[in-house]
Order: C-alpha cells, then structure tokens, then sequence
C-alpha cells in the first residue's frame, strides 16, 4: 500500500506579527491564502465545543442550565436564534441583542449576579470569558440561515433610530464618530479596509462577521467587544456593556445590513 | 485539562483528507507579560495521526506553530469508516488523544 | 461678507429650520436627517450609558458648539452656517509666539507614524502621535497609509515653503475646521491632542524640501 501524506496547514505564530508596513497587495493575498488553507477550520470551533458544554451543565446559584433560555424563539430553542436578533423581548420590555440575552437567562434563571456577570465579559487567549463561549455556540447554531432581523416592534425601530443617532454623534477630542470611519464608501484606516455600514451591502458583510476568531489576538472577540474597542479608538468614554445605547448601535447594524446568509463565527486576521 | 481536538476525516475520491484543530497555547517562551517577566515556554512537541491502525503521522513539532493550531493532511490508502486516533504530548508532559471515523 | 456679521441666534434659527425641512421629508431609512429630539436622545443615551475609563473622561462627551452643529446637520451644515463657523475657529488658533513655524521634519515623520494617545488604554504621560497615515499619505516609502483624508505626498513641492504657506500649513494642522467646518480631521492643536512643537514637526515633515515627502 501506498502512503502519501502532505502537511497543507500549519498555521506560523509569526502570522499575529505580521507586520502591516508591507504594501497592499502581498499582504491581502498573504491573508486569502490563509484562508483558503484554513479552509472551513476555525479555532472558534473551540470556544463552541466549551460553549455546549457550557449551555447543558447545571451552574450558577440556582444550579440549572441553560436549555430552557428563550432566545426568541421559545424556550430551548437555540437553532436559528441568533439570525433573528438584536429583537424585543416582550418579557423585558426592551430590544437585546443574543449577547445581552444570553447573559440576561444567566442572571434571571441561573440566579448569577449582574455584577459577575459584567466583571469579566471581555477574555483573553489564555482565558477565554464564559460568554464568549456560550455565545459562540449560539451563532454556531444559526450558520447557514439568513440573518432576518426583525423590525416590526415600534421599540426595534426606536433601537434603530437611536443606533443611527449614536453612530452619527461626534464628540470628544478628536470629534470623532463611528460614521468618520465607517460612512463612507472604500475608506482605509492604514491598510484596514473600513465598511460603510450606513449601506446595506457593506453592513450585510460586516454583520455577518461577528463574532470572529481573530489570529492576531488568537480570541474570540464578540460584538459588543468591536463596539467597546471602536469607541475606546474614537477617544471616548467606554459604552456600558448591554447598554441601551450599544444595544441599539448593534440593533441599527443589524437590520441595515439584515438579509446576508450567516456563515458562523469568522476568521479574521 | 485541554480542549478536545475537532478532527474531521473525510474521502474525497481515493484521497482522504484529515484536519485537525487542537486547543492550544503554544507558548513561544519568547513573550513577556505585563510586567516584563517571560511567559514560560508551552508547545506541542510531538503529534501523531493514525489512520485504520496505520501510523501515517509522526511528527515533532515547536513553537514556530500558532496558538490553536489547525493541521491537515491528505493521504491515500485509507478507507471510510476507518478510525482516525490523533495524539499530541507537550514540553509540559501534557496529552491528549482523540478519535473520529473517515466519513 | 455678510455672513460674518449674523448673530448666533440667526445660525440657531436657520438651523432649526433646516432640521425641521429635512426630517419631515425622510423616507429613505438610510438618510440619515436628525431632527432635534433624535439628537436628544442620543445625547442622553451618551450621557447615561457611558462611564469614565482610563484618561478618557466623561466630559469628553460634553460637545462643543461646533460639535453641536456638524451633529445637528450631519456634518453638512450650510455654507452660510460653515462660514460663521469656520471664522469663530480660525479666531482661536494660537500661533507660535516665537513665529517660527517650522520644526524637525524627523521628528515629524515619526509623529505622523504614531496612533498612540488620548485612548482609555493608552498610558498617560507618554505623548500622544498625530495618527496622520491612519488617513493620509505622506512620505513615499510608507506604503501603509489610509484614504479617509486625501494624500498629502509632495504637499510642499506643490506648494512651496513661503511663510503663508507656513501658516496656512500650521493652522489646517491646530484647527481643521477653520477651513472646512465639518471635516473629519480632528483639531489637534485646539483640542491639545498635539503640542506646539510637534504641530511645528508635522508642518515641517510636510513643507521642509528635504522631508521624504517632497522628494
């Protein structure tokens, strides 16, 4: 019998250096090559494997799971949950989205503390954040569906009007805001290309890219993370975690960019 | 106690294609933390790949590798339904193996 | 110009009235046309959804009036209001004592390479970068430059080094907005995100005949 075997993927550390100061061209094809190695691998597979675990083991003060966490579409129910949200939840009065939901069933049937569960929401590689897990399985239940977020409620269209609002509001001392950089069509930041993510077709793509392994961070990094590090690049205050406001920026991304396919966590440089 | 490794096996006509993800550090050794102390080194230093009671994969490997790193491999020879047990052992003496089936 | 002698309270009426006009017509959900009550709310939600971190503070959400109008208008105010505007900063723009307005174009290229500052996570007391290839061009070997501004490669060659140039150069740096009300480009000397000398670093980085940047 013969016997050939070829290593195609071995992914080099010096990859999360890599340094941007290369010219355009190289360093994306670099980045497509990458990808089409990595092919449908994608080291968030881990953080779904601990986030099922995570969903089915009986935790917190009241020692239950999570199975029976109404995601939107009745209790236990966690496939195709994730297309339909930032959504209203009738049973909280407001729009969330699956982030702060997940956490909200953590705190009201787990019995955890709103305090833990803001203490830590951000991991790191070392030590990835519970919700960072359990997330991660919730969108993974959603890949192939397509995002249909719904906007039929008058307080999911107040959650649009209020995220395009702060999207639009410049302040601070570099009077920044998030549409300085993403309102505008094939802008770069250095080499990053930026989203228009007033228009559907750019919002559709970026959408659908969180949450997302990054390799140079090698984490998981949520949504409400990317709105937390755009608004720590703005030079302004930090937005609460699951505010209203960063709830509603999320809510206004979403049905902007609503309608793509999602394809699971992505993979980012 | 390390994640499980996700390993997908699979023929695509006379070839089959083995991926591998392991959970990883793969602490370089090199990296400093904070507050300027090295991180100590933690990798992967040798794996192996057996395929239908076949040792197709033994190799050692180090710290020129990424944190969770993914593996592939194509080979002929093996068939569906053929058990696929990778194991890997880190500088720590850590271990681990796991199995899937050639779909 | 006439412009110049309206009261604010002219620019407040003018404002309201545009404002009214265009959120009463807006259909499209992707025009984004605010009408003073939206602008409300979002600043409540600013103001009760945020928390100080680091050295960034809570009265950096305090806007200012210009802030004000480039919000109320989405950052297309009208030419009448832009001209007032634009007169009021380029009436605060502190220029050198000394007169001296060119510094070390080294110095100036290594500025306009750092993004470091003014972040939650940036440590305080080490200097804050004039984060300049974020958005623009400049010297020809840096390759990793972004396009929210224009490029600014050979700027002085273009235009020379005469002491208007200078000025104008200097200026445009401490306040963009004294020359386009609602630009993009934050206001780094008016906002003391940059300090005199290496405002003088940039200008020189960008008009000094030997900076990369004219060559």
């Amino acid at each position: 019998m013969k016997f050939s075997i070829v290593a195609i993927a071995a992914l080099a550390a010096a990859w999360a250096g890599t340094a941007l100061a290369q010219a355009k061209d190289p360093t994306i094809a670099g980045i497509e090559k990458y990808r089409e190695m990595l092919g449908d691998d994608n080291p968030a597979e881990l953080y779904e494997a601990r986030g099922e675990q995570a969903w089915k083991k009986k935790a917190g003060p009241k020692n239950v799971s999570l199975e029976n966490c109404d995601l939107g579409l009745g209790p236990g129910v966690v496939k195709g949950a994730y297309a339909q949200t930032p959504r209203y939840f009738a049973d909280v009065d407001r729009v969330m989205d699956m982030e702060t939901r997940i956490n909200w069933c953590r705190m009201t049937q787990q019995g955890i503390s709103e305090a833990d569960i803001r203490k830590r929401p951000f991991g790191s590689a070392d030590k990835p954040s519970e919700i960072e897990d359990l997330l991660t399985y919730v969108v993974t239940a959603s890949k192939g569906m397509t995002m249909n977020v719904p906007s039929n409620h008058p307080k999911e269209r107040a959650a649009y009007e209020l995220g395009q609002a702060v999207f639009h509001m410049r302040a601070g001392p570099y009077d920044f805001s998030c549409a300085t950089c993403h309102g505008e069509d094939n802008l770069r930041i250095r080499l990053q290309e930026l989203p228009n993510l007033t228009k559907s077709e750019d919002a559709k793509r970026a959408y659908i890219g969180w949450p997302a392994y990054r390799v140079s961070t090698s984490r998981v990094h949520t949504m409400q993370w990317r709105i937390n590090d755009c608004f720590r690049q703005q030079r302004l205050p930090e937005p609460r975690y699951m505010s209203e406001a960063v709830n509603a920026l999320i809510t206004y991304m979403a049905q902007t960019g609503n309608g793509a396919e999602y394809k699971g966590p992505a993979l980012k440089r | 106690m390390a994640d499980p490794m996700k390993i997908r096996a699979q023929m695509k006509g006379d070839v089959t294609e083995v991926r591998v993800l392991m959970g990883h550090a793969m602490e370089t050794g090199q990296r400093k933390d904070a507050a300027g102390k090295a991180i100590p080194a933690h990798f992967i230093q040798s794996m192996t790949v057996d395929v239908g009671g076949k040792r197709m994969v033994d190799a050692q490997i180090g710290t020129s590798i990424s944190r969770n790193p993914v593996f592939g491999f194509k080979m002929k020879g093996a068939k569906a339904g053929d058990k696929v047990v990778v194991s890997w052992v880190d500088n720590k003496g850590d271990k681990r193996t796991d199995e899937a089936t050639v779909a | 110009m006439t412009t110049y002698t309206k009261s604010p309270l002219t620019v407040a009426l003018a404002l309201g009235l545009t404002t009214v006009l265009l959120g009463g017509c807006a259909t499209d959900r992707s025009a984004y046309n605010p009408s003073p009550d939206v602008i409300k709310n979002a600043m409540a939600a600013f103001k009760r959804d945020f928390d100080a971190k680091g050295s960034a503070s809570l009265d950096r959400l305090n806007t200012d009036k210009l802030q004000d109008i480039c919000n109320a208008t989405n950052s297309k105010p009208s030419p009448d209001m832009a001209a007032v505007v634009e007169r009021e900063q380029m009436a605060a723009i502190k220029l050198p004592a000394d007169g001296n307005l060119l510094g070390d174009w080294k110095a100036g290229e290594k500025l306009a390479q750092s993004g470091r500052g003014m972040t939650w996570s940036d440590k305080t007391g080490i200097p804050n970068g004039g984060n300049c290839y974020n958005c623009h061009q400049l010297s020809p070997q840096e390759l990793s430059y972004g396009t929210i501004g224009p490029s600014l490669l050979h700027f002085g060659k273009i235009r020379g080094n005469s002491p208007e140039i200078q000025k104008y150069t200097y200026s445009k740096i401490y306040n963009a907005k004294a020359y386009n009300a609602c630009s993009a480009m934050p206001r780094f000397g008016h906002s003391s995100a940059l300090t005199e000398a290496q405002i003088k670093d940039l200008v020189a980085l960008l008009l000094d005949p030997q900076s990369p940047v004219n060559k």
